[in-house]
């Protein structure tokens, strides 16, 4: 049993390294946004290493910089982050039935959409040693990479910056992707997604409309659509 | 300033946790419902793919830039399904549109 443990803790943190890799990238340019809000490299580190949130963070600090409400701040990191309280839901079903609540408390504090991706995609049930694998390879990172961007964001030249946010939509095709090749359904709902929220954004109705709002209300529709039209086999849910 | 930014920080992180952790720690049992069950499973894909477009094409003021890392992420992931293969990947198609452009 604790062989068993150490082999899904060392198997996860394998697959947590490229992504560690990315969120360092990621969160360096996530750094030079947070200097711009005026917040110190040590803040840098924090707002990290407790968010664990690429969306979320930005929002945040963009809330930091205009001094929001504190309401506004709560319902703008709800609204960024709502995908996550999805995908908890999602992971609650991988899991062994039995799995203790300490566990689920520790799972819950990092179910970022790269984390998820590992972590729904392992075959059932789910073993949180695999979920801490993933932590000790990626939340160092993600920390760290937005402190060292608030101490050396303002040496790139900004075409690296533009390069370097190209990142995290690089990390999310990778999430989607691989499940695609091997679901045919998948593949053609993510074809659907990208042509929809492409259309939904040039039309003027919709373009007032803020783009966490858009994102939730899409995801929201297409999902429901998807499952009343194509609900999902048990042969889909094995596979992916 | 200083510590007006912490209570920021501090809030920022009770609402992301406790959006995450309610869940996975209260839902004890298998969902049984097929059209929920259904929703679960094509969700995150659908998520994240609305999150891609249109945003990508706002990373540079030429669109081109962000076409260019997409169709670049597209393929790296399709043949590579590697995260960070696919990442660099992106980044690279866009700096070399962002030079050219």
């Amino acid at each position: 049993m604790k062989r068993e443990t150490a082999a899904n803790f060392i198997k996860g943190a394998k697959h947590g390294l490229p992504i560690g890799l990315g969120y360092f990238a990621v969160s360096f340019s996530l750094g030079i946004t947070a200097r711009n809000a005026g917040m110190t490299a040590f803040q840098g580190l924090m707002i990290s290493l407790l968010n664990n949130a690429s969306a979320g963070e930005y929002a945040g600090i963009s809330a930091i910089r205009t001094q929001a409400p504190y309401l506004e701040l709560v319902f703008l990191i709800l609204i960024t982050n709502a995908r996550y309280f999805l995908m908890s839901c999602a992971l609650s079903q991988r899991l062994a039935p039995g799995t203790p609540w300490y566990h689920r408390m520790l799972i819950g504090f990092d179910i970022t959409d790269e984390i998820f991706g590992i972590g729904v995609t392992h075959p059932y049930p789910l073993p949180p040693a695999y979920m801490y694998g993933g932590f000790s390879t990626t939340i160092p990172m993600w920390a760290l990479g937005t402190m060292f961007g608030v101490i050396a964001g303002n040496i790139l030249p900004a075409v690296a910056v533009t390069a370097l946010s190209a990142a995290i939509y690089g990390m999310f095709i990778a999430v989607v992707i691989p499940p695609a090749r091997k679901d045919r359904v998948i593949l053609i709902l993510v074809a659907i997604s990208f042509a929809v929220s492409g259309l939904v954004s040039l039309i003027p109705l919709f373009a007032g409309m803020s783009e966490s709002l858009r994102i939730i209300l899409l995801t929201l529709v297409i999902s429901c659509a998807a499952a009343l039209i194509r609900p999902v086999t048990e042969e889909q849910e094995g596979r992916a | 300033m200083n510590t007006h930014v912490w209570s920021y920080i501090f809030v920022m992180a009770a609402v992301s946790y406790l959006i995450r952790v309610l869940p996975i720690t209260l839902i004890r049992r298998q969902i049984k419902n097929r059209f929920i069950r259904s929703v679960l499973y094509y969700l995150p894909y659908v998520t994240l793919s609305v999150m891609t477009v249109p945003a990508i094409f706002s990373i540079h003021e030429n669109p081109v830039c962000g076409a260019a890392g997409l169709v670049a992420g597209l393929i790296t992931a399709w043949t590579t399904r590697n995260l960070f293969l696919t990442a660099l990947g992106a980044c690279l198609a866009v700096l070399a549109a962002a030079l050219i452009v």
